[in-house]
């Protein structure tokens, strides 16, 4: 028997330590794997859902809002929570005005929560919440909403269904705008229904900071109302107007009409409605257009205004000078080419400041020879036109131009006079703004600064500068025939009673040529002795009179005889 | 006639209390256990919270009648049956085969009566108890190693092996047919004096059990058997989450979440429908879950003093039947204690074994009632 009974207790011992040898097991899941299984349960028993932030706003330089958002509501439904399907199925429909079938799938779905419908306006959800319907769930958050509608809406932009930018400055400062989403974990059971009494974790959103922009509302809207009313009357296809401060980059006013509604941006204006029917387009194809900034997202040649550039490049190599003497027959061989004047019976003889004041092209391509295309191109690299101006908006176009190896002489005297290459409008404007406010070569530019809610200013928005592009001297002449092109010349349609202006028109024909299509346009800046602000304002095939002295003049006029006594009020700041 | 009477009392006063207590402890922790994890579940499924609680409460009265009846039954008894306990075992098992035999929870391995339901395997560990104890008494009387001839061995060790086989192969329940031949094993280890051949047998098994695992981790069992696949989800649980190591992970998430303390009383999470069957096999880690490490411990030493009971009174009964019977009860609840909580834990692969006294389920609990019945029966009759 002692045998037998020895073999009991080993039965025994063995079987009391495989149990001791399992409590250590025990021991270490539930001290030592703890915090890992722990965290794991906790993140199959939570549903989180997100709490959208609010973006930051978007303000201009007097304080007006231009950006905001709005309170509007996401309708969804917890499937296992519904009573009655039928009349939560009726009930959405009708109030969302969405088909029964959709709503029906949507709530049939075998899923802890469905959403129905979002951004639907604050009523409705109101009205949705008070029916009680059980299983229906309405949650707030923010919807983009902008106050002026379809005011800047090139350079705005606006935010798509999750609240990122999609053009303009909201996606370029979507970084800033943004903010960090919050979020409510709710304890659920497996079927995913919320627990009762249970607590909820909440992790706060914060919002997006604003941003501050250089536009000023004002000057915007006057600019808009100018560019319209020329796009109507010249039933042109669009019409651009820029305003500029010359020293710093800002810019106070961005307008490329047709514009669109930013708070219905997805459906095409009735400019484009319509091409819809003609051509076999996608819409979004049109979309895109309609959203092209043509400021910046388009190059094109620019003519006249260019002779900006080859009169500094000429005074500043010393080819030419003010008083230099020319004489225009109407024409100019250039190696087995003639190239016609605009006035075919000629100018005559006219010194250099005469020149530019009739913008006469024998004239230009004569100082443009003298140059010589390596030293053209040289000059055209230093002013910053083969560069992007570096404009905080999305999808800047770059600079079309011939590689140095390329420019015959046919090519340089095209040049000379604004042909033969491509740029953006905003970079004739930086470069002529560089020209003439003494040689620093200024970044244009609309963001300011970043404020945040909590701390204050978060970002002063720094742009690169290039100093010395040109000599002092040549910018004073520059400054001084210019003038004279608007007091005497050609721009005399731009003169504005009271105002120092200085400018130059162009008339350039559109690519490709012999369509009898031209791009009117004018650049001007006030006060021509000591430049504060520039504006450029370009009219796209115009119908009838087409000629920039006679129809872009006079839009750069009307906004500077409103502009100039606000902004000298102002101190031009 | 008086000094029989002297006798009675006399053994009435050595029946094990400590062990009954421990028993009912479990008995009713079991009960509150089974309401707490199924509630949630039973709510939502049956509209009645108490709806599993009500039928182990059941259940738990037959128990203690099947008890009680054990307790007054003189378990010299039980030794005529010897040959029929084997007999009925493998007839109910059989019958499983025709219509009475009906499917629960996608296995068939209940036979239903209308009246009364249960699972022929739950009687054929006790079955099995019954027949080696009587067995082992029989050979060891004819002399001293008639046991360990071939012929002993194959008398004691034949039935169990064919019940196991059969339970495996009719109602596919392996942890059944492991349990059978474990508690087969452990008395024929108790009542022969040899190690080595245990130790060798041991040693061959764990061998065996090794090379499986290494084949099993290193090939590509994705389409090969169901068990070997969950050798591979027992491997790597975190894997297989969303299939075979499902139930597997939610246990260890249950039991780690748990910590020190608990999370108290009724606040599991995972028994909100995370676990399937939470009443059921895995009901140690909602324990471990709501009632933390100290909680899972104080259950393990509750198993522990009623093995060691089972242990002394196997010891100190005189009578060789009686001491065989509690080593086979003793042995019964050791293997499934401990392959329940290994399985739990992930230890060892998943294999679908209750916790005595605590999980759910009717059958199990009546007999596993009458098993302590016929312990606290021999305890009776103690020096």
């Amino acid at each position: 028997m002692t045998v037998q009974k020895k073999k009991t207790f080993v039965l025994c011992v063995l079987s009391v330590t495989a149990l001791l040898a399992l409590s250590v097991r025990v021991g270490y899941l539930m001290i030592a794997r703890s915090e890992y299984y722990t965290q794991e349960a906790q993140e199959l028993h939570e549903r989180e859902r997100d709490i959208k932030a609010a973006r930051g706003r978007i303000i201009d330089s007097t304080g007006t809002v231009l950006a905001d958002n709005k309170t509007v509501c996401t309708i969804s439904v917890i499937r296992s929570q519904i009573e009655d399907a039928g009349q939560v199925i009726e009930a959405l429909s009708s109030e969302l005005g969405l088909s029964e079938e959709y709503v029906r799938k949507q709530v049939e779905k075998r899923s802890s929560r469905e959403r129905i419908k979002s951004n639907v306006d604050k009523e409705t959800g109101d009205r949705i919440r008070n029916m009680d319907l059980a299983g229906v769930k309405v949650d707030e958050d923010y919807k983009r909403y902008y106050p002026y509608g379809e005011l800047a809406s090139k350079v705005l932009g606006f935010t798509g269904g999750d609240n990122q930018g999609i053009v303009g400055l909201e996606v370029s400062y979507e970084e800033y705008l943004t903010g960090t989403k919050g979020k409510i974990l709710t304890l659920t059971d497996a079927k995913g229904i919320e627990l009762d009494g249970m607590g909820e974790r909440r992790r706060e959103p914060v919002a997006g900071s604003d941003l501050y922009v250089s536009l000023d509302i004002n000057i915007q809207k006057y600019a808009t109302q100018l560019a319209k009313q020329a796009y109507e009357t010249k039933q042109a296809k669009g019409v651009s107007i820029i305003v500029m401060n010359v020293n710093n980059g800002e810019i106070l006013a961005m307008t490329d009409v047709p514009e669109f509604d930013l708070n219905d941006p997805f459906t095409l204006i009735e400019e484009f409605a319509s091409e819809e029917a003609q051509d076999g387009e996608t819409t979004q194809d049109l979309l895109n257009q309609m959203w092209r900034n043509g400021c910046i997202n388009d190059t094109y040649e620019p003519g006249s205004t260019l002779k900006i550039i080859t009169a500094a490049a000429g005074l500043e190599s010393g080819a030419v000078t003010l008083e230099d003497n020319f004489s225009c027959p109407g024409y100019i061989v250039v190696d087995d080419r003639r190239i016609r004047c605009h006035k075919t019976a000629g100018h005559g003889a006219e010194d250099f400041t005469h020149a530019v004041m009739n913008s006469c092209n024998p004239v230009f391509i004569t100082v443009g020879l003298r140059i010589g295309a390596e030293r053209y191109y040289e000059y055209f690299t230093q002013f910053g036109l083969k560069q992007k101006t570096g404009i905080d908006l999305p999808g800047e176009a770059a600079t079309i131009m011939h590689d140095l190896e390329n420019i015959g002489n046919v090519e340089l005297a095209t040049i000379s006079f604004g042909q033969s290459f491509q740029i953006t409008p905003l970079r004739l404007m930086a470069t002529v703004a560089g020209l003439i406010n003494g040689g620093t070569l200024v970044t244009p530019h609309l963001g300011v600064k970043a404020v945040n809610e909590e701390q204050g200013t978060i970002e002063e928005f720094v742009y690169p500068v290039t100093e010395g592009i040109v000599s002092s001297d040549t910018t004073e002449k520059l400054k001084y025939v210019l003038e004279q092109v608007v007091e005497n010349g050609g721009g005399k349609n731009g003169y504005v009673e009271g105002y120092r202006v200085g400018g130059k028109t162009a008339t350039s024909q559109t690519l490709p040529r012999g369509t009898g299509r031209y791009i009117a346009s004018f650049l001007a800046f006030a006060p021509a002795d000591d430049p504060k602000v520039m504006a450029l304002a370009i009219i796209d095939t115009p119908q009838g009179t087409y000629y920039g002295g006679q129809i872009a003049d006079p839009v750069v006029r009307q906004l500077f005889e409103n502009i100039l006594p606000y902004l000298e009020e102002m101190d031009y700041n | 006639m008086a000094k029989r009477q002297v006798q009675i009392r006399h053994s009435r006063h050595n029946m094990d209390y400590v062990l009954l207590t421990v028993v009912m402890f479990l008995v009713i922790f079991g009960l509150l256990m089974i309401y707490s994890t199924s509630s949630y579940e039973a709510g939502s499924d049956f509209g009645d919270s108490a709806y599993y609680l009500k039928r182990q409460a059941q259940s738990t009265v037959i128990g203690i009648v099947g008890l009680i009846i054990m307790v007054k039954l003189p378990y010299r008894y039980l030794q005529r049956f010897d040959i029929l306990a084997v007999i009925v075992s493998v007839a109910l098992l059989l019958l499983i085969i025709t219509p009475i035999g009906v499917t629960r929870n996608g296995a068939r391995r209940w036979l239903d009566f209308k009246v009364i339901s249960f699972q022929p395997a739950e009687v054929a560990k006790i079955g099995v108890i019954i027949y080696l104890a009587s067995m082992i008494q029989r050979l060891e009387k004819l002399g001293r190693n008639v046991l360990r001839t071939p012929k002993g061995i194959a008398i004691i060790m034949i039935p169990p092996v064919i019940i196991a086989g059969m339970v495996y192969l009719i109602t596919d329940n392996l942890s059944s047919a492991i349990i059978i031949v474990g508690i087969a094993v452990a008395m024929m280890f108790v009542a022969v004096p040899d190690y080595k051949w245990f130790v060798i047998m041991g040693a061959a098994g764990v061998a065996m059990v090794a090379a499986l695992v290494m084949y099993v981790s290193n090939e590509d069992v994705t389409d090969s058997g169901f068990r070997l696949a969950r050798i591979k989800a027992w491997l790597d649980p975190e894997a297989y989450s969303t299939d075979r190591a499902f139930q597997t992970l939610q246990a260890l998430y249950a039991i780690g979440s748990g910590g020190i303390w608990g999370k108290g009383l009724g606040q599991s999470m995972q028994k909100r429908g995370f676990l399937p069957e939470a009443q059921n096999d895995m009901i140690f880690s909602i324990i471990c879950e709501e009632l933390g490490l100290f909680g899972a411990i104080t259950i393990i030493l509750l198993f522990v003093i009623l093995i060691w009971s089972c242990m002394v009174i196997a010891n100190k009964t005189v009578d060789r039947f009686g001491s065989l019977l509690v080593v086979g009860v003793m042995a019964h609840y050791a293997i499934q204690v401990i392959l329940n909580i290994a399985v739990v834990t992930n230890t060892i692969p998943n294999t679908g074994i209750t916790l005595p006294f605590i999980s759910y389920g009717g059958t199990s609990t009546l007999f596993l009632l009458m098993e302590i019945g016929i312990v606290l029966n021999v305890s009776k009759s103690c020096k």
